[in-house]
């Protein structure tokens, strides 16, 4: 059939005929959500980012003289940093099992992966008894107010990628993935990456980067 | 009794009240989306016309100072983001999955979810009413005014209009993902970009504004929470910065005017042409302005803060210029539609008409105010009141009248009244001008925005009272819709599929068209394909 006679051809459109319209090739739709979602997360954070950078360039002194040290002495931001960056490749590995249809090796990376990041989130929740030790809140002046807030927002979406890969777990057990399908998959892991990503530049910002005054 | 074991127990489809509440067709959500944002249409109005009221007269009659704030502050809230913009979304949501030939949206249920999100916003910015008053530093909420309980305003207003608004901006978000996916995920075959119709293209960059811009008010928004509710110190001197504020939020709001107008833009685009029986002129360079306005809308956030003294002035200044030009190409686009067409002055047209005109005062007297002499004179005054309802009146609001007379037929079956339809406008368009052509002249005498009294020796009195007189006038065309709205429900006309000869997908079904849309789609040639039909040109040479 040439490329003529077919354009002559009604178009049926009932719900059923429409599926095609998933499988035209390119990104799939839930996965082009997922990244356009990913796109508003980073304004989101572009937002609290550059209220941190003003609010560090009108300071004086940063970190102000009382907390110079304060976050010198947490012992779980750099084990925390190597987990959650080891998260993404086991994540990866377990989009990468079901891509083969390997379902066995797909959940036992999911499962790592949800292990790690509840231990980040525990680690982060030490790091803050800790703060809270030193005197570090939320009211201590422009520091700890954008400290707690960055940090807190990073830690609310780990604590929503750990709920949505759990999710993916729960239903990969079920067997609901396969190698044919598995768009939730690949959305999710998207969005732990993105998490992940986030997370080193935090980390380079408020432990790197050297202060000023 | 006759038996009747073979039919059916229970019904296969859900019916009444529990369908409307539990659909996902994109269809009903998007009639959800319009009568909700007409009903907070009606909200906000009574509350502008307690603020003229109040302004008719020198002295406080009919409001205390602490009402008035939360009146002019409810007003904006309501008529920003719960009536323009989900008003705009609403009619989208109908109109761009038939434009395209798809059978609804990307993702049906997160559409659902985006509409629920809307009336739950709402009822918490009511729920100030109730618990010791609502916000009342203004639609900006600028810190650290809305961070001390302004004004006497004891209650938690402010924070629930500041959950509110994270709701509703979620709510958009959520929608513009589910747009640009549909859009450039679901079209049928044959409806390449540049044969999409006009108002998908304006939903495209819509939805890429909402997506990169809301979620920094989102940001702004939650610093405002924590500032004021667990001691954080953002914007709170010392060391604070309320021009941090103001930057993050009209980082958001100056793209956020576009929100509301682009989608307007759209509907006329389709309505020039159908009742001027010709092509839209210019189909491409429309396309590129459109993208051209959205571009350009992130890099003038500032020229509403010109007076501030912290913003580089010529930047912003030669940048908000800039953006006249793919307007000015817009105007040209539907002037010569327009040209030698066989104008049929239906409603639809009318209102169009109505948004061209107005919406070139908005744009002129917007550009006087790019001028930074001009504005620091002006900022702040009944001027700048004037332009942005000259934009947001007298463009979106006749924008979405307009496609409301020209879409009703499609989604109720049948036709508004169109004698009663043209008096509106009549009514509607005096009334207009009536309320807010003198405010540019109690600008330049200097009446300051957002204030509950004045003077009695100003000489602002009689302006004023002209104002007040409009005001009602535009309640009165109101009325007289919901009349038609009554009078069409009961016993209008049917209105057939196609009640227009018009040239896009949605009149190729029937009216109200069925759940999935389309029995089946003609070849899609151009971006007129019903054009094409109608004139025999679908043959394959």
């Amino acid at each position: 059939m040439t490329t003529d006679e077919k354009a002559l051809l009604p178009v049926e459109h009932n719900p059923l005929a429409s599926m095609p319209h998933d499988t035209h090739g390119g990104t799939s739709n839930p996965v082009l959500g997922m990244i356009l979602f990913i796109t508003s997360e980073v304004m989101f954070f572009g937002g609290l980012f550059a209220a941190y950078f003003n609010l560090r360039a009108n300071a004086p002194q940063w970190p102000p003289e009382e907390f110079a040290h304060t976050l010198k002495i947490l012992p779980f931001v750099g084990p925390a940093t190597i987990l959650l960056i080891i998260s993404s490749f086991t994540c990866q590995w377990a989009v990468w099992a079901i891509r083969r249809d390997d379902r066995t090796v797909f959940i036992r990376g999911m499962a790592v992966t949800v292990v790690l990041g509840i231990v980040f989130l525990l680690m982060q929740i030490t790091d803050y008894a800790f703060l809270g030790q030193e005197g570090l809140t939320l009211a201590s002046g422009q520091f700890g107010t954008t400290y707690y807030t960055l940090t807190g927002f990073h830690g609310a979406h780990v604590f929503g990628g750990v709920v949505m890969l759990s999710v993916i777990l729960y239903r990969g057990m079920a067997g609901q993935f396969s190698g044919r399908h598995y768009d939730a998959v690949e959305g999710a892991s998207l969005y732990w990456h993105f998490v992940d990503v986030v997370w080193i530049l935090l980390f380079s910002l408020l432990y790197l980067l050297p202060g000023k005054g | 009794m006759a038996t009747t074991t073979l039919a059916p127990t229970a019904p296969t489809y859900r019916t009444g009240l529990y369908a409307w509440l539990t659909t996902t067709d994109h269809k009903k959500i998007g009639v959800l989306y319009v009568v909700n944002s007409f009903l907070f249409f009606f909200i906000g109005g009574l509350l502008a016309l307690g603020v003229r009221t109040e302004l008719a007269a020198p002295g406080l009659q009919f409001l205390t100072d602490t009402q008035y704030n939360e009146f002019f502050t409810m007003h904006a809230t309501f008529m920003i983001f719960l009536f323009i913009i989900p008003m705009l979304a609403g009619f989208s949501n109908y109109v761009v999955p038939l434009q395209i030939g798809a059978p609804d949206m990307a993702f049906p249920r997160i559409n659902a979810l985006s509409f629920w999100m809307l009336p739950l916003g709402g009822i918490l910015l009511l729920l100030g009413f109730v618990t010791g008053g609502t916000a009342a530093a203004g639609w900006t909420s600028y810190a650290p005014l809305s961070e001390d309980r302004p004004l006497a305003a004891t209650g938690y207003g402010q924070d629930l209009w500041i959950m509110a608004l994270v709701l509703i901006g979620t709510s958009s978000i959520l929608g513009a993902i589910n747009f640009l996916v549909t859009i450039f995920k679901m079209r049928a075959p044959g409806m390449t970009l540049f044969r999409m119709p006009i108002l998908v293209w304006t939903v495209v960059v819509t939805s890429v504004l909402v997506l990169m811009a809301t979620p920094v008010i989102t940001s702004v928004l939650i610093m405002l929470f924590i500032d004021r509710n667990y001691g954080g110190s953002f914007f709170q001197p010392p060391g604070g910065d309320p021009i941090l504020y103001q930057n993050i939020f009209w980082f958001y709001s100056h793209p956020a005017v576009y929100v509301m107008i682009l989608p307007a833009m759209g509907f006329i685009s389709e309505i020039l042409p159908v009742f001027s029986r010709k092509p839209l002129f210019g189909y491409k360079a429309f396309v590129f302005a459109t993208a051209a306005i959205g571009a350009l809308g992130f890099s003038v956030w500032a020229h509403h803060m010109f007076t501030t003294g912290a913003v580089y002035l010529p930047f912003f200044s030669i940048m908000t210029f800039l953006i006249a030009v793919p307007t000015g190409v817009k105007m040209f686009n539907w002037v010569f539609t327009m040209w030698r067409g066989q104008l049929m002055l239906k409603t639809p047209l009318l209102f169009a008409l109505g948004f061209l005109t107005m919406f070139l005062i908005g744009g002129i007297n917007g550009a006087f105010s790019a001028s930074v002499p001009v504005d620091f004179a002006l900022h702040d005054t009944y001027w700048v009141v004037a332009h942005l309802h000259y934009v947001l009146f007298g463009g979106s609001v006749f924008g979405v009248m307009a496609a409301t007379y020209y879409w009703f037929p499609k989604m109720t079956g049948r036709m508004l009244n169109e004698t009663v339809g043209k008096a509106q406008f009549v009514l509607m368009f005096i009334g207009f001008n009536a309320t807010f052509f003198p405010m540019h002249q109690l600008g330049l005498l200097g009446m300051p925005r957002r204030i509950a009294d004045y003077a009695s020796n100003t000489g602002w009195q009689d302006l004023n009272i002209v104002a007040t007189i409009g005001g009602f006038t535009i309640a009165a065309s109101m009325v007289l819709f919901l009349w038609n709205v009554f009078l069409s429900l009961r016993s209008g006309p049917v209105a057939g599929d196609d009640p227009w000869e018009a040239n896009t997908l949605e009149w190729a079904t029937t009216s109200p068209p069925p759940a999935y849309n389309f029995d089946r789609l003609p070849e899609i040639r151009s971006e007129r394909p019903l054009f094409d039909v109608r004139h025999g040109r679908t043959s394959v040479h």
